[in-house]
C-alpha cells in the first residue's frame, strides 16, 4: 500500500530524471555555450595549430606537422631561457611582495598620524596600469640620465646604473613587484586586522615580546592570507607581458624573455603560428602543474 | 603567596577619567570578585592590574612591591580572557606550554608541568587537539590550564564564563570554586553576573562608573548594602524601594511612614522627623499577612515551582515584588495585606546612603 502511494506521490511532484534534464537545458544553454566559445574553442584551436605547419610568411607550406613544432621548441635554447626567466620572475616577485607585504601590513596596523593617507598611497600603485607604470619606471626612475635613481647615484658621486642594460631581469622584477606589493599589502593588512585582540594580549601576558608575537601569533594567523596572495599572484605573474614589452622587449638577447613574451615573439614577430601555439600549450601545461601543487598545498592550509 | 594593594588607582583616556581612584586590599588566597554593570570599569581595572592598560596615577603593589612600570609578563600574573584567546594554530599542549616556552623552560620540565595541569583539569585526552576541535567548556579549561601552568602569584579572570550556556556555566562555576580550593591561589574575577559573584567570592567589590561602591563579603553586601546602588544591584529579584518619611527616632530605631503604613526599622543615624528617605525591603522579607502593615492588590503571579513571585500594587500606587513559597495559593487580582519585620528593612537617606543598622545579620558579621 505504501508503495503505491509513494509512486503516485512521486509522479505528481517530480518529473522523470530525463525529462527534467531536457527541460533545464534551454536555461543552461547560454552559460554552457559562452563557456564553450570562451574556453574550449580557443583551447582546441591552439592544440590544433600546434600540430600544424602554419607560418604566415610561408602560407604554401601547410598540413600536419606532427610533433615538429614541439621538437623545434624544446631544442630552442630561447625556450629554456624563457622558462627559467618565467620561474625566476614569478618566484622573486612572490618573495618580495609577500615579504615586504607582511612587514608593511604589520607596520600599517600600528596607529600613527596620517595612517589613512599613508594606506591610500601604499595601495595606489595597484591602480596604475602596467604599461604606464613600466614607462614611468623606465623613463623617470631607472633611466641612467633622466632617472631619479641615476641622479641619486650621481649626488653621492657614484656611477649611475643602466638598469635595463646591466640588470634587465632584476629591473623587470622590481617593476612588477612594485605593482603587486599593494595587492599583497591589502590582503595581508585585512588579515592582520582580523587577528583577535585578546590573543595578542594573551601572548603578552605569556611573555612574548614583539618579535615572538610576530613569529608565533601573527605569522601563523597570516598563513591563510599568504596562501591566497601566492595563489592569485602566481596566476597573474605567469603571464606578465606589458612590463616586458614596454621596457626591454625581451632583451637584451633573451635576458627578460618569459614564456608569454616568447609566445608573442614566435607568433606575431616571426609569424610562426604553429610554433607559437606549441609554446602556448606548454604554458598551459606549466600553469596547470604550478596550479596543481599550489592548490594541493594551499587547500590543506585553508582547512585550518 | 600573594597579596595585592591598589592605592588611589586612576585611569584616564585623554580628559576622560574611567577609573576614579580605587583603593583595595586583596589578601593572600582570597577570591575577590569585581562586579558591576557594563561600562563600570571593572574590566579596565583588571587589565590595569594585569599590566595590559597603563596606570595613569596611583600605586599598584604586588606582595608589597610597586609594579606600575613592570611589564605584564613579569608581574607573575596569569589571565583568563573572556574569549579564551587560545592560539588557534597550536595544539592544547602547545597552548598550555607557550608561556614556559617563552620563558625558556627546558622541554622535559615543560612537558611535566603541562601534564600536571592537564591532570588537574581532566584535559589529558585532548592534549594533541587544536582549540577548534574542543567544546566551549573544554576551551575554557584549556584557558585556565594555560594560567595554571605558569604557577602565577595571582589569577585574573575576565568574565570567563560569559560565553558558555547556562548549564555549563553552573558546572564551570563549581569547578572554579574547587580549583580555588585546590590551588590555594589568590584570584581576581570580573563578572556582571551576581550569581557568580555571590557563590565564588570571599570578597565582592561593587563598582559603578569607575568608583568602588562597597567592598565586603557576599552576605555582608546582601544584608547590609552601603547605598542604594549596591542594594539594587545585589539580589534577584531586586530589592523593593519605597518612598518614605521619617516620623521620629529613638533607641529602637527609626519610625517611618511609607505607602500608608507605619513601621520601625532598627537603624541609627541622624534623621530628623519629616525627612524624605527610601525604604528598602527584599522580596523575600515581605509575606502575606492578614494583620500586615501594607495593603494592596496582587496584579500578577509568577509561579516558578519552588518559588512564587507576587507582583503587588500597594494602596499608594507603588509596585512591590513579594517572594514566597511555591505552595502559596494567593491568586491574581486578590486584595492582600503584606507584613514585614522591621529588622529586615533598609533605610537610605536622601543621598542614597544606608542608615547604619543597629544589629548585624548573624551571617554577615
Amino acid at each position: 500500500m505504501s508503495f503505491t502511494t509513494l509512486d503516485q506521490g512521486a509522479e505528481v511532484t517530480a518529473a522523470p530524471p530525463g525529462a527534467r534534464r531536457r527541460s533545464a537545458f534551454p536555461l543552461l544553454a547560454p552559460s554552457v555555450s559562452v563557456l564553450l566559445l570562451w574556453m574550449i574553442v580557443p583551447l582546441a584551436m591552439t592544440l590544433w595549430f600546434s600540430f600544424q605547419r602554419y607560418n604566415l610568411l610561408n602560407p604554401e607550406v601547410s598540413g600536419f606537422a606532427g610533433l615538429e613544432n614541439y621538437e623545434f621548441l624544446v631544442t630552442d635554447p630561447d625556450f629554456w631561457a624563457s622558462l627559467t626567466n618565467t620561474l625566476i620572475l614569478v618566484g622573486s616577485v612572490l618573495v618580495i611582495t609577500v615579504g615586504f607585504g607582511t612587514l608593511l601590513a604589520v607596520l600599517f596596523d600600528q596607529p600613527f598620524p596620517g595612517q589613512g593617507v599613508a594606506r591610500v598611497l601604499a595601495i595606489s600603485p595597484f591602480f596604475v596600469m602596467p604599461t604606464v607604470s613600466a614607462l614611468v619606471w623606465k623613463n623617470l626612475m631607472m633611466h641612467p640620465i633622466y632617472g631619479v635613481l641615476g641622479s641619486l647615484a650621481r649626488a653621492v658621486g657614484m656611477e649611475p646604473v643602466d638598469w635595463f642594460a646591466e640588470y634587465p631581469l632584476l629591473a623587470v622584477i622590481v617593476i612588477v613587484a612594485w605593482q603587486w606589493l599593494p595587492f599583497a599589502l591589502l590582503i595581508l593588512l585585512t588579515a592582520v586586522q582580523s587577528l583577535d585582540h585578546e590573543q595578542k594580549e594573551a601572548a603578552r601576558m605569556d611573555g612574548a615580546g614583539p618579535v615572538a608575537q610576530f613569529v608565533f601569533i601573527t605569522l601563523p594567523h597570516l598563513g591563510r592570507a599568504i596562501s591566497v596572495v601566492v595563489m592569485i599572484e602566481t596566476i597573474f605573474l605567469l603571464t606578465v607581458f606589458a612590463e616586458i614589452f614596454v621596457t626591454t622587449s625581451g632583451g637584451p638577447g633573451n635576458a627578460t624573455t618569459n614564456l608569454a613574451f616568447l609566445i608573442y615573439a614566435r607568433a606575431l614577430l616571426q609569424f610562426d603560428v604553429g610554433g607559437g601555439s606549441a609554446g602556448g600549450v606548454v604554458a598551459i601545461l606549466l600553469a596547470n602543474v604550478v596550479a596543481f601543487f599550489l592548490v594541493r598545498s594551499i587547500a590543506r592550509r585553508l582547512e585550518v | 603567596m600573594a597579596t595585592l594593594q591598589l592605592r588611589n588607582l586612576r585611569k584616564s583616556y585623554l580628559a576622560h577619567e574611567v577609573i576614579k581612584g580605587v583603593d583595595l586590599e586583596v589578601a593572600d588566597r582570597e577570591f575577590v570578585v569585581f562586579v558591576g554593570p557594563s561600562g563600570c570599569g571593572k574590566s579596565t581595572l583588571l587589565r590595569m592590574i594585569a599590566g595590559l592598560e597603563e596606570i595613569t596615577s596611583g600605586d599598584l603593589l604586588i606582595d608589597g612591591q610597586r609594579v606600575n612600570e613592570v611589564g605584564p609578563a613579569d608581574r607573575g600574573l596569569a589571565m583568563v580572557f573572556q574569549s579564551y584567546a587560545l592560539y588557534p594554530h597550536m595544539t592544547v599542549r602547545d597552548n598550555m606550554g607557550f608561556a614556559l616556552r617563552m620563558a625558556g623552560v627546558p622541554k622535559p620540565e615543560r612537558a611535566r608541568k603541562v601534564a600536571e595541569a592537564a591532570r588537574i583539569l581532566q584535559l589529558e585526552p585532548y592534549l594533541d587537539r587544536r582549540p577548534k576541535e574542543l567544546s566551549g567548556g573544554q576551551r575554557q579549561r584549556v584557558a585556565i590550564g594555560r594560567a595554571i601552568v605558569r604557577n602565577p602569584r595571582i589569577f585574573l579572570f575576565d568574565e570567563p564564563l560569559s560565553n558558555l550556556d547556562a548549564a555549563l556555566r553552573g558546572q564551570m562555576r563549581i569547578e572554579l570554586a574547587r580549583l580555588h580550593e585546590d590551588l590555594q591561589a589568590t584570584m581576581i574575577y570580573v563578572t556582571h553576573d551576581q550569581v557568580e559573584a555571590m557563590t565564588l567570592a570571599d570578597k565582592i567589590v561593587v563598582l559603578q562608573a569607575g568608583r568602588v561602591e562597597q567592598v565586603g563579603s557576599p552576605l555582608e553586601l546582601y544584608h547590609h548594602p552601603a547605598n542604594l546602588f549596591v542594594a539594587g544591584f545585589i539580589g534577584s529579584p531586586r530589592m523593593n524601594l519605597l518612598e518614605a518619611r521619617v516620623l521620629g527616632a529613638d533607641g529602637a530605631g527609626v519610625m517611618l511612614e511609607a505607602a500608608g503604613a507605619r513601621l520601625t526599622v532598627p537603624a541609627g543615624g541622624a534623621s530628623r522627623p519629616g525627612a524624605a528617605v527610601t525604604l528598602g525591603i527584599r522580596p523575600e522579607a515581605l509575606r502575606p499577612d492578614p494583620a500586615g502593615a501594607f495593603a494592596g492588590e496582587v496584579r500578577l503571579v509568577e509561579r516558578l515551582g519552588g518559588l512564587t513571585l507576587l507582583h503587588v500594587t500597594l494602596v499608594g500606587g507603588e509596585a512591590v515584588v513579594v517572594q514566597i513559597e511555591g505552595s502559596d495559593p494567593t491568586p491574581a487580582h486578590a486584595p492582600v495585606r503584606l507584613g514585614v519585620e522591621g529588622a529586615a528593612c533598609h533605610v537610605f537617606d536622601a543621598e542614597g546612603q544606608a542608615l547604619p543598622a543597629l544589629g548585624r545579620h548573624p551571617l554577615a558579621a
